[in-house]
């Protein structure tokens, strides 16, 4: 029954997004090369379909994707439980991490192009800093807060290290460090894009600046909304993952 | 004797300021007593007790156990928690199994550990569920069946059953006793609720703050099961109540 409501919600709120979208298309006087309307976008989106072009540059992306966020994530949680353990190291680190993380990404354009040269690469870097500083940071901030008692208790019964790590700190450190995965995939998705829109010729960024070249507006905003998609459903993905986890680890 | 403490002193400094938590305390414990340390907050009960199970060090004195001096907690001293320490993402088996796998215990002989002291606590029923799905007493049980099953020569308790209500409280004072004298074991548990001291110790150690020190040690000489009703076990409430300071001087009325 809840299912059902929320889908009611959802396809209410469309139809009216859409209709309030084809009010301003007739009402006002845009050319419709600068402002398409819903039906000229389905019409772009339907031949995107057809000639395979969406699927095609998706699969670009998602490889890019997959392998700068996944990178990214076991790095940053692996330096993440190792800075957070030794805390007077990371008092070290701490002040460079600070001073990086808020460049955007998009900053070292220049570099990664100079550096990697383009194709896949810069893309693949630009999402990789994007999602690296937040779970890095929620690693680092979950396994600082670790009740006291874990230790005393893990002490008493003799484990010891690397045990420690693997038994005690990451499983109770999981619960935050999996809100700081699922924060950086919106942020590293977003940076998709723009990674896309300048070192490469192909994925999603590509056929947004591809499509703006054509003067296809009607293409553009297909393109906009299939990424809007994906971004939607990657999130429910991962939000579904996180919660099955904590609950066979009996946490919620 | 079994664990020696001789002249323990233990100061901090708080704000510049030192403070005495433990003054010159020294206490004997043999094989197999069950002890109870007793006394208001700030009494250095929990601090005395952390300094034998070894997670702390006092700052003057000496601490042997079987002649040994204690460095660093052991998992053959086992000290349980009052808000019971276990691991939320361990089901009540693993959660028990816990130091059995750092003993390196093989798997199927761990199952069957576990499983006895699971039913020795009453929780097999519940076996594969997570603490969170626990009341609170229940949870101690896992911490108890933990402990248990490493099976430690001595078994610290601070404070376990402070964060329980009082019938809660009653039945894992009876589990407690029960354990310990089948499995014939040291217990150290701190305590600040004097029937709770009066019904389970061999002897109490009544202590006192600022600073914090033994005032008196009492031989709680009842019968192993103890009615918390009966007069002999009022009369010794009664002492330490006296020894406390707790007692009200009845008002005289002179009638002429």
């Amino acid at each position: 029954m809840k299912a059902i409501l929320s889908i009611k919600t959802i396809i209410i709120s469309f139809i009216v997004f859409i209709a309030l979208w084809q009010l301003i298309f007739i009402t006002s006087n845009f050319n419709e090369a600068l402002f398409p309307s819903p039906l000229n976008v389905w019409n772009a989106l339907v031949e995107m379909v057809r000639d395979g072009s969406v699927f095609e540059n998706t699969v670009a992306s998602m490889y890019r994707f997959a392998l700068g966020y996944i990178s990214a994530v076991i790095l940053s949680v692996f330096l993440g439980l190792i800075l957070g353990w030794f805390k007077g190291l990371f008092k070290y680190v701490n002040p460079i991490v600070q001073l990086l993380r808020p460049i955007s990404p998009m900053a070292w354009m220049p570099f990664i192009v100079l550096w990697f040269g383009i194709g896949d690469t810069p893309a693949v870097v630009i999402i990789f800093i994007a999602a690296f500083f937040p779970v890095l940071l929620s690693t680092v901030s979950a396994v600082g807060g670790i009740d006291d008692i874990y230790f005393k208790v893990s002490k008493n019964f003799g484990i010891k290290q690397p045990h420690i790590l693997w038994k005690v700190v990451l499983p109770t450190a999981f619960p935050q460090i999996a809100n700081g995965i699922h924060l950086a995939l919106g942020s590293a998705w977003i940076f998709l894009v723009a990674g896309e829109m300048v070192g490469s010729q192909s994925g999603l960024g590509y056929l947004i600046i591809d499509s703006r070249n054509n003067l296809r507006a009607d293409v553009l905003l297909a393109t906009i909304i299939v990424i809007g998609i994906i971004g939607l459903l990657l999130d429910t993905v991962l939000k579904k993952a996180e919660k099955f986890i904590l609950k066979l680890w009996g946490v919620v | 004797m079994y664990i020696e403490i001789k002249n323990a002193v233990k100061t901090f400094y708080q704000k510049g300021k030192e403070f005495t938590a433990l003054d010159n305390v020294s206490l004997s414990i043999e094989k197999g007593e069950f002890i109870c340390l007793l006394g208001p907050s700030g009494c250095g009960k929990s601090t005395l007790l952390n300094a034998i199970a070894g997670f702390d060090t006092v700052s003057n004195g000496s601490i042997t156990i079987e002649g040994k001096e204690v460095k660093e907690p052991s998992r053959k001293n086992v000290t349980i928690f009052q808000n019971y320490g276990l691991f939320p993402w361990r089901t009540v088996e693993k959660n028990v199994e816990l130091g059995l796998e750092a003993k390196k215990v093989p798997k199927n002989e761990r199952k069957e550990i576990a499983k006895k002291y699971i039913e020795m606590v009453g929780l097999s029923k519940f076996a594969q569920a997570h603490p969170k799905q626990l009341s609170g007493g229940m949870q101690q049980r896992v911490a108890i069946a933990r402990a248990f099953a490493v099976n430690p020569d001595i078994v610290f308790m601070d404070e376990p059953f402070g964060a329980l209500d009082a019938i809660t409280r009653m039945k894992l004072q009876d589990d407690v006793l029960k354990i310990s004298k089948d499995e014939n074991k040291t217990i150290i548990f701190v305590t600040h609720d004097i029937e709770e001291a009066v019904y389970l110790s061999d002897r109490i150690v009544v202590m006192t703050p600022n600073p914090g020190k033994i005032k008196k040690i009492i031989d709680v000489k009842l019968s192993r099961y103890r009615e918390r009703t009966n007069s002999d076990f009022v009369a010794v409430r009664d002492k330490i109540f006296e020894i406390l300071n707790m007692k009200h001087e009845p008002d005289i009325e002179y009638i002429i």
